[in-house]
């Protein structure tokens, strides 16, 4: 496989994998290529044709994410001809929906908004169309917007080749084409799990994240790295804050395993508890059970329950204190209390519940 | 190939099954080894529904055919593993018909599942608590260590023994040394030389060299008397563990209980002090996954009012007792302490951990960490060992009282108690409320339909719960999880426990269920 292969793109030699597409090989290089249907870990379909690129001796232009390089290719990403054919893509794309970035929650992270603008398009040549389709507003987590839908199909390849869901599919042909769960449910009437992976993966605002709805801008929004607290996969998410809640999780491609980038109903939408105003937040005490507690400060806190181990430990010694650790805390934590316990009080009764 | 025995990957260990599933699309093989049609089923070349408990008497026959056949690695055997002729003699008690009849998959398609099975190598067996929730839950894991070493797939890439971790961090809390017998890095507290080593860095005169009690235990001993005080940190017991009924007797002993948690809970009734902690957002730390890779958490919220981070009040009490610690954040606690006290976290510092963790063994700092353990075969004590092992049926089967089996885990939308998830809208929206899962056979016979409500009982405690009629499970088997407190199955589970681990035979009890008057 080290027999790399040579072309010209842009009239820079670059070399190559055999194999490589030519969407890749320019990658590879740094040579930016516009796409919309591409999505990375799903099969290229060349559907919206963006990425199209000139080849010297084809008889068309061809769309990079599909073609693989051949040796000796030369090929041209930035012609005027290229870019008007873009331009008229994406001005096609544009017109068939109701693109009104003004209340779309993809606005200023949406893939087609990024295009108008890279491309520098005033405002399309082509009459608006209007569907008029009614938002799947059927549960609370994910929303759906069939009018700022561009077909690109990546929500169809994410669900079947990524997260092997088989919910999604496109119904319909030509301008009456859809994208959804089978008999055109809603996601909550189908099949759905609800991983979010077709709302990760949209590059619109058609497929967007109910909560996160009207919670904050994205250049608003803070990015945290972090590791979902659920299973034991250890899936790497982004958490996504605002004025100390949590407005969205997602996954993210360029984090390598365990997940790649993948996330499951629990880590997608299961966080909002943090913010929860059953929360306790200050230490709570009673002397005798059946007692109301009594809002302390730590202080109080701290003596109380010292005093209270140190009597039980000088009259019965260490071994009649047990400590119950939490295999849903951090490593530093757990070892923090068995430290404690052990150094501490001086017995070796700490365990916690790994056995289910 | 991938062998999934026990295991409900697609609910319980979501992301990990779409790897399942896309290595399943390019042309892996998949067998699926559990008493319920779980999802994963649709993908597999066969789906093997055995008895609830029975999984040592399979392996054995499948193990019987492997060896009969001579189907099994014999270069392997031979030169990586020892005790192949004390199993021999075991498993040869283990003729499929016997198998069959315990197991009640008949004895040809036992044939069939030892065939397929050392058709392709490699293969790797992944199991989840469908193994380990029995009393004989040590002998389930050995077992299916004997035959993933009989088969020669110990050791290799994409084969192996891999249990699925349930919580997001049972495998840093055990490394942690989060257990009676061990100090972080699983060195024994037994071993005087530990010791030392710990008191020296902890500046305490000495340590104590007596292993602890598990939590079974020191449950029972809060009634006996024994355990006076008890420091429970983040866990709702009394819904968690089996018997609630009982559970909340040995809580309501405790002379002194602290809480340590995020929001009260039904286990928080019965403390005398509850310490509000951050929680997992709120907080710096690591986690280890199921892979054993340690990762990093990052605070990305300040915690309500006056909570702390764990580890700050466990340090505030200490001081309490006379101990001024030094290290004042996780990235303190884990490059001054954990990876200088545990040999096999040595090469782990925060400065690694940036990008895609860290997997131990990781002894030095320029050790790029260990994906694959027993590699080539080689294994930690020398040579793999194989361990003769007879079938144990569970402790409470089925009889004219209690004509069913009841088994219990968790389900895809919630976690445990719900502590959390039931506070998350959207999730409760998706499962609000316990079922019995049970067979369309059995319904049909009982007169029940789909939703309705009716009565499980057990000899411990009786729930009312909405059926929920299912091809998922087959008749006798009745299937519940214990998400939500009415009807939390633990109500009705058998405080049981492997000798070994002390781990509780929530996969299997006796119980009846009647349609309400
Ligand atoms: S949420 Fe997941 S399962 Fe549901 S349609 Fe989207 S990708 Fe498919
Ligand atoms: S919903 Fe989004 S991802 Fe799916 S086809 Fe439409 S634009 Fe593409
Ligand atoms: S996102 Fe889902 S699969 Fe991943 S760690 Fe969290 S709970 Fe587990």
């Amino acid at each position: 496989m080290d027999t790399k292969i040579t072309v010209t793109i842009d009239g820079q030699e670059v070399s190559a994998d055999p194999g490589q597409t030519i969407l890749e090989a320019a990658r590879s290089q740094g040579i930016y290529i516009p796409t919309l249907c591409h999505y990375s870990k799903t099969t290229n379909v060349g559907a919206c044709r963006v990425c199209v690129v000139e080849v010297e001796n084809a008889r068309s232009y061809v769309a990079s994410c599909c073609a693989p390089v051949t040796p000796g290719m030369v090929i041209r990403t930035n012609t005027p001809a290229i870019r008007a054919a873009q331009k008229m893509i994406i001005e096609l794309l544009w017109s068939s929906g109701d693109h009104n970035c003004l209340t779309c929650e993809q606005n200023g992270a949406c893939e087609l908004q990024d295009l108008v603008y890279w491309l520098q398009i005033d405002k399309p040549r082509f009459p608006i169309e209007h569907h008029g389709y009614e938002m799947d507003n059927s549960n609370t987590m994910i929303t759906r917007d069939l009018n700022k839908c561009i077909l690109c199909g990546r929500c169809i390849r994410a669900c079947n080749e990524i997260q092997v869901n088989e919910v999604l599919d496109f119904a319909n042909r030509g301008s009456y084409a859809k994208v959804g769960p089978a008999f055109d449910a809603d996601y909550i009437d189908s099949s759905c799990v609800f991983c979010g992976e077709c709302a990760q993966v949209c590059p619109t605002g058609a497929i967007t994240f109910k909560q996160a709805k009207f919670a904050g801008r994205p250049w608003e929004l803070s990015k945290t790295r972090t590791t979902c607290a659920y299973c034991g996969v250890g899936c790497q998410i982004d958490l996504y804050t605002k004025d100390n809640k949590i407005v969205k999780v997602m996954g993210n491609r360029q984090y390598g395993p365990p997940n790649e980038g993948s996330l499951c109903v629990k880590g997608r939408f299961g966080m909002d508890f943090i913010s929860h105003p059953d929360r306790i937040s200050k230490p709570l005490i009673r002397h005798q059970k059946g007692e109301a507690f009594k809002e302390a400060a730590w202080d109080e806190a701290y003596a109380f329950i010292a005093q209270r181990l140190a009597a039980v430990k000088k009259e019965y010694g260490p071994d009649s204190i047990a400590g119950l650790s939490s295999a849903r805390c951090t490593n530093e934590e757990n070892y923090v209390f068995q430290k404690f316990l052990r150094g501490g009080i001086g017995t070796n009764n700490i365990d916690h519940c790994a056995r289910l | 190939m991938i062998i999934l025995v026990g295991t409900n990957i697609t609910e319980a260990h979501p992301v990990a099954s779409t790897f399942v599933k896309d290595a399943v699309l390019a042309g892996a093989k998949l067998i699926v080894i559990d008493p319920r049609r779980t999802d994963m089923v649709d993908f597999a070349e066969m789906h093997v529904p055995l008895k609830v408990g029975s999984d040592v008497a399979l392996i054995n026959g499948v193990m019987n055919v492997l060896i009969e056949e001579n189907l099994y690695d014999k270069k392997y055997v031979d030169s990586c593993t020892e005790g192949f002729e004390e199993l021999k003699k075991k498993v040869m008690e283990y003729p499929p018909e016997r198998a069959a009849e315990i197991s009640g998959i008949p004895a040809d398609t036992i044939r069939e599942l030892a065939r397929k099975m050392a058709s392709v190598k490699p293969a790797m067996l992944m199991y989840t608590l469908g193994i380990t929730e029995h009393i004989c839950g040590v002998n389930n894991v050995m077992s299916c260590a004997n035959l993933q070493m009989l088969l020669g797939n110990v050791g290799v890439e994409c084969g192996g023994v891999n249990p699925q971790r349930g919580q997001n961090n049972v495998q840093g809390a055990c490394d942690m040394g989060a257990l009676p017998n061990v100090f972080p890095g699983y060195q024994q507290v037994a071993n005087a030389d530990a010791r030392a080593k710990f008191a020296k860095a902890w500046n305490v005169k000495s340590l104590p060299d007596k292993p602890g009690m598990m939590m079974p235990t020191m449950m029972k001993n809060l009634t006996t008397g024994k355990v006076k005080a008890f420091y429970v940190f983040g866990e709702n017991l009394a819904n968690t563990e089996p018997d609630i009924h009982h559970v909340e007797r040995e809580l309501q002993s405790a002379e002194f209980l602290v809480c340590q948690d995020i929001f009260p809970t039904e286990t928080t009734r019965f403390a005398h002090v509850i310490l509000p902690a951050a929680a997992w957002s709120e907080n710096d730390g690591t986690f280890a996954s199921s892979e054993r890779r340690v990762n990093r958490v990052r605070a990305a919220s300040v915690p309500p009012g006056d909570a702390r981070p764990n580890w700050w009040i466990f340090k505030e009490l200490a001081k309490r007792f006379g101990h001024e610690w030094q290290s004042s954040s996780a990235q303190e606690i884990w490059d001054n302490e954990i990876s200088v006290l545990a040999p096999s976290m040595a090469g782990i510092k925060y400065a690694r951990l940036e990008n895609d963790g860290l997997q131990w063994p990781c002894p030095t700092e320029d050790h790029p960490g260990t994906p694959t353990l027993h590699k080539g075969g080689k294994f930690t004590r020398g040579l793999g060992m194989l361990k003769a092992i007879d079938y144990i049926p569970p402790a409470e089967v089925p009889d004219q009282e209690y004509p069913f089996v009841l088994s219990t885990g968790r389900r895809l939308y919630h976690y445990h108690t719900r502590t959390q998830t039931g506070r998350s809208a959207g999730i409760n929206d998706l499962l609000g409320e316990e079922t019995a899962d049970i067979s369309t056979a059995d319904a049909e016979a009982k007169g029940i339909s789909d939703g309705e409500k009716i009565s499980v009982k057990s000899r411990r405690g009786e729930v009312v719960v909405k059926a929920r009629v299912t091809k998922e499970v087959p008749p006798g088997l009745v299937w519940m999880a214990f998400h939500f407190r009415e009807a939390c199955a633990n109500w009705l589970t058998n405080p049981v426990y492997d000798p070994v681990t002390q781990t509780a035979e929530y996969k299997a009890c006796a119980v009846r269920i009647d349609k309400l008057r």
